[in-house]
């Protein structure tokens, strides 16, 4: 019981984040001058502080810890100027009111400048050594679409010895939902090693504030099992080429899963530092060091089963896009 | 390439089988290829302009560029106040091509506005366009299709004035200054949208944030990169394009090239700036050299004496130096200071002056991103401001417009600023304004999308001005790039910040956090392109269509 608590707090805390990251105060008020600045006096309202609609999840616990009307508003608003984000004032103009009517299909003459982009972005494609052990990695997205709508495949994988084993293959439909965020709403299917299954997945991605590369994903397959996934990424840079970047990855499961060997709450977390040099941007060799780990529950099926909970990994690979 | 080598030796094959065969020929040694020739001068009332494809070579790649009578620069034309012109245009491109002249006032059919006020010219056809000369003064073309502009479709244009000419000098040079990639403007495009910064190696490292430390202490390092780094907002980011991938043009010479202007001492000479840049904006000097400013965009603008000037795109400024000297170097640094155009004034060809350093690049301030914290100006943002294609919004924008800008304050020169410019003879139409149009200058840097009040062009409504009416246009910029804004068919009379007249124009370069208003009459019936003049902005929906009715 205890367990599954933590699981529920984990799962507030990213939400408190994600939340906070979106409506953070922009800029901190005590540095400035305000002079008549029109104020942001933030009750952040429901569709904002949330980029995810909770309606759509069919949750399997309605424990109330997923319920964000119980969450405590008040902690994560901050007076905040509204400069990035936040929401229509009542009196804000209406950008069409100049065309008396006119639309551009009206007119003798017709432009367009949309255009379609594609996008293959493999984030890693790396060797992972560890002790007396050698596998792949791939974590790639490619995407077809334009500025605010696209449709995104998300993949990685681990590989050993020629063999898939957990791979995670995502097909979502990514809208642009503020400046820096895009929602995610689609399917995952795991495959490798046996553990086929699927899900549903919601979720977000995009900037939070201090540039922090964020993927925050909830999963629900259809035993009702939900699962969260987040994976965190910064740029710093050494040089204008030399970029060291800090990795995050976690995943939380909402039920022990004994088929699968998954434990509730936190189940594996993997810490990474890499560096890479930018050739050009969209070409980047790396060297790089991870440490991994299972825990809680899932520690406790790998022990059963005899396998390590812990590793430190050597990786080497190539970060490319275009 | 095109012109000649076509026709002579493979008559029945396509345009595209003659390029492709090309390729492969001008490997041979007995097939020379024909590059892009300077731009010449024509003159009169009747003009034959044929746009096709010339090969080009700025960088050591031979390259295909689009031009006007196989020259870039276009041809320079020369037109006389009161004529009325005939400009025959043939399109030899695979693609329909345009030719807008800018600042021109003209019936709207005449203004080459591709897809806004004509249907442009289809391959292998020829448009004419007629139209009556009605101004004096600098002024230039482009094409207005597709990516041409940016590959090299643009000319400058000259005509002097029905009475006689007031600005007297003994010698007239044309400044074009461009900037030339040997991408394809659409593979720029498209790695701007993948990734914005992705020309900009200026950023703020670790090593700059160490030094920082040192020199300042841990607390002010952090306090200048906080809110920057927490709105998320790239304060080195000054220019969309750098040197990276652009070669700073001056008549379409690279610096190496060094293109030469004669003189003979004691001579005035006039040097008519003409930023022709896609995406660059232009900070010129000429070292050791006064610059008497005596015309902006076209219009005479009472002489003021200053060191530098600061050319957005599609922006001109007539300037009039008077050289003691034998050589000196006409500087153009780009305002990211990746790179500069350069060129040389000398008495004698063959002699050049010291080319000086490219200044250091300067973080874009508070100031850029706020406006003015204690500015009492009110804003009206639109609904469609807070949603994704707006990064940010400034709720007090700062109104004056004696500020050089980013990069050019406090450098210890004398440099241009708005503030400085006052049209002879003063507004055109002393009626008040009627009523207000505010638009906002909007973008995402993130997602590389830019727009006006949030919309992008594709989503966007035409904007209606009623036939002969004075109107009072705002714009605000909620952006922390400074945008070329271009109305076409119509001069914009600049105001003060307390509403008296400034300067005519028709290009206002808008500073980041800055709000200018100025005057329009709607007497040009038809259909008017305004849009900002940053060629990819442009391109990505920072455009509207003006029906005047």
């Amino acid at each position: 019981m205890l367990e599954h608590k933590t699981s529920q707090v984990f799962m507030l805390m990213m939400f408190a984040s994600l939340t906070w990251a979106e409506d953070a105060p922009t800029m901190d008020h005590s540095k400035m001058n305000h002079g008549d600045m029109k104020m942001q006096e933030a009750e952040v309202p429901e569709k904002k502080a949330l980029p995810m609609d909770h309606s759509k999840m069919n949750h399997a616990e309605k424990s109330g810890a997923m319920d964000h009307s119980k969450m405590n508003h008040a902690t994560m608003n901050h007076t905040e100027m509204s400069m990035q984000g936040s929401d229509v004032p009542e009196n804000a103009r209406d950008p069409h009111a100049y065309s008396d009517g006119e639309t551009l299909h009206s007119l003798p003459f017709y432009h367009n400048d949309s255009h379609n982009l594609y996008s293959l972005v493999v984030d890693r494609l790396e060797s992972v050594t560890t002790t007396g052990n050698a596998a792949m990695t791939y974590d790639l997205q490619a995407w077809a679409g334009q500025t605010y709508n696209r449709a995104l495949i998300r993949a990685e994988c681990g590989m050993q010895n020629g063999k898939l084993e957990n791979a995670r293959t995502e097909l979502l439909w990514a809208h642009a939902i503020t400046p820096y965020w895009d929602s995610h709403l689609g399917v995952r299917y795991d495959s490798g090693s046996g553990h086929n299954r699927g899900w549903l997945a919601l979720g977000v991605q995009g900037l939070a504030p201090y540039w922090l590369y964020t993927e925050a994903t909830f999963y629900v397959n259809e035993q009702g099992r939900v699962s969260f996934r987040t994976e965190l990424e910064y740029d710093v840079l050494i040089t204008q080429r030399l970029i060291l970047q800090p990795r995050i990855e976690a995943n939380f499961y909402s039920k022990n899963d004994t088929a699968h060997s998954v434990g509730n709450g936190l189940s594996n977390i993997e810490v990474g530092m890499r560096l890479r040099y930018e050739f050009r941007r969209e070409f980047a060799p790396y060297i790089g060091v991870e440490w991994a780990s299972v825990v809680g529950n899932t520690a406790n099926y790998a022990r059963a089963n005899g396998n390590t909970v812990d590793e430190t990994r050597f990786v080497a690979g190539i970060h490319l896009w275009f | 390439m095109k012109a000649t080598t076509k026709q002579s030796i493979l008559p029945l094959l396509s345009r595209r089988q003659c390029l492709k065969g090309l390729a492969a020929l001008s490997l041979s040694p007995w097939i020379k290829t024909v590059y892009a020739k300077p731009a010449d001068i024509l003159s009169g009332s009747e003009f034959h302009l044929t746009i096709a494809q010339t090969s080009v070579n700025f960088t050591g790649t031979p390259r295909l560029a689009t031009t006007v009578n196989g020259s870039l620069p276009a041809p320079t034309l020369r037109w006389r106040e009161g004529d009325t012109v005939t400009i025959h245009v043939t399109n030899q491109l695979n693609e329909s091509s345009s030719i807008h002249w800018h600042g021109l006032i003209l019936p709207y059919q005449m203004d080459g506005a591709h897809g806004v006020s004509f249907a442009g010219i289809a391959p292998n056809r020829t448009f004419t366009y007629r139209f009556k000369v009605q101004q004096s003064g600098t002024y230039w073309y482009h094409s207005h299709s597709g990516m041409q502009e940016q590959t090299g479709l643009y000319g400058a244009i000259i005509i002097e004035p029905l009475k006689s000419e007031p600005i007297i000098a003994e010698r007239d040079y044309v400044i074009v200054l461009s900037d030339w990639t040997d991408e394809s403007p659409m593979a720029v495009l498209d790695k701007l949208k993948k990734q914005s910064d992705y020309y900009n190696f200026n950023q703020l490292t670790a090593l700059d944030f160490a030094r920082d430390v040192a020199q300042n202490g841990l607390m002010p390092a952090v306090d200048k990169r906080a809110m920057w780094n927490e709105m998320r907002m790239n304060m080195t980011d000054l220019s969309d394009i750098a040197a990276y991938t652009y070669r700073y043009l001056l008549n379409g010479n690279t610096p190496e090239a060094n293109w030469t202007g004669l003189f003979t001492k004691g001579e005035r000479v006039r040097l008519r700036f003409i930023n022709s840049a896609a995406q660059s904006f232009f900070d010129v000097r000429i070292p050791n050299l006064k610059m008497t400013v005596v015309q902006a965009d076209g219009q005479n603008v009472e002489p003021v004496s200053v060191d530098e000037v600061r050319l957005g795109a599609a922006e001109t400024y007539d300037v009039i130096v008077t050289p003691k000297d034998d050589a000196y170097t006409i500087f153009a640094q780009s305002m990211d200071r990746t790179g500069y155009a350069r060129g040389t004034l000398t008495t004698r060809a063959g002699l050049t002056a010291t080319v000086p350093a490219l200044d250091k690049a300067e973080p874009l301030s508070m100031m850029d991103m706020m406006g003015d914290m204690n500015g009492g100006v009110a804003v009206h943002h639109a609904k469609t401001e807070y949603g994704a294609s707006v990064d940010m919004r400034v709720d007090t924008p700062r109104t004056n417009l004696d500020d050089a800008g980013i990069g050019l304050r406090n450098n210890g020169r004398r440099v241009l600023t708005y503030a400085d410019l006052h049209t002879v003879g003063g507004s055109m139409d002393s009626r008040p304004a009627q009523r207000d149009i505010e638009l906002h200058l909007t973008g995402n840097m993130e997602r590389y999308s830019w727009s006006f009040d949030g919309v992008e062009f594709d989503d966007s409504t035409p904007i209606h001005f009623r036939y002969g009416e004075r109107l009072r246009v705002i714009l605000v910029n909620d952006t922390m790039m400074t945008h070329p804004i271009h109305l076409h068919g119509m001069w914009s009379e600049l105001e003060t910040p307390d509403g008296q007249f400034q300067v005519r124009k028709h290009t206002f370069s808008v500073q980041p956090a800055q709000r200018i208003s100025f005057l329009v009459t709607a007497d040009a019936l038809g259909y008017w392109a305004w849009h900002c003049h940053l060629f990819y902005h442009m391109h990505v929906g920072m455009f509207r269509t003006v029906v005047v009715s």
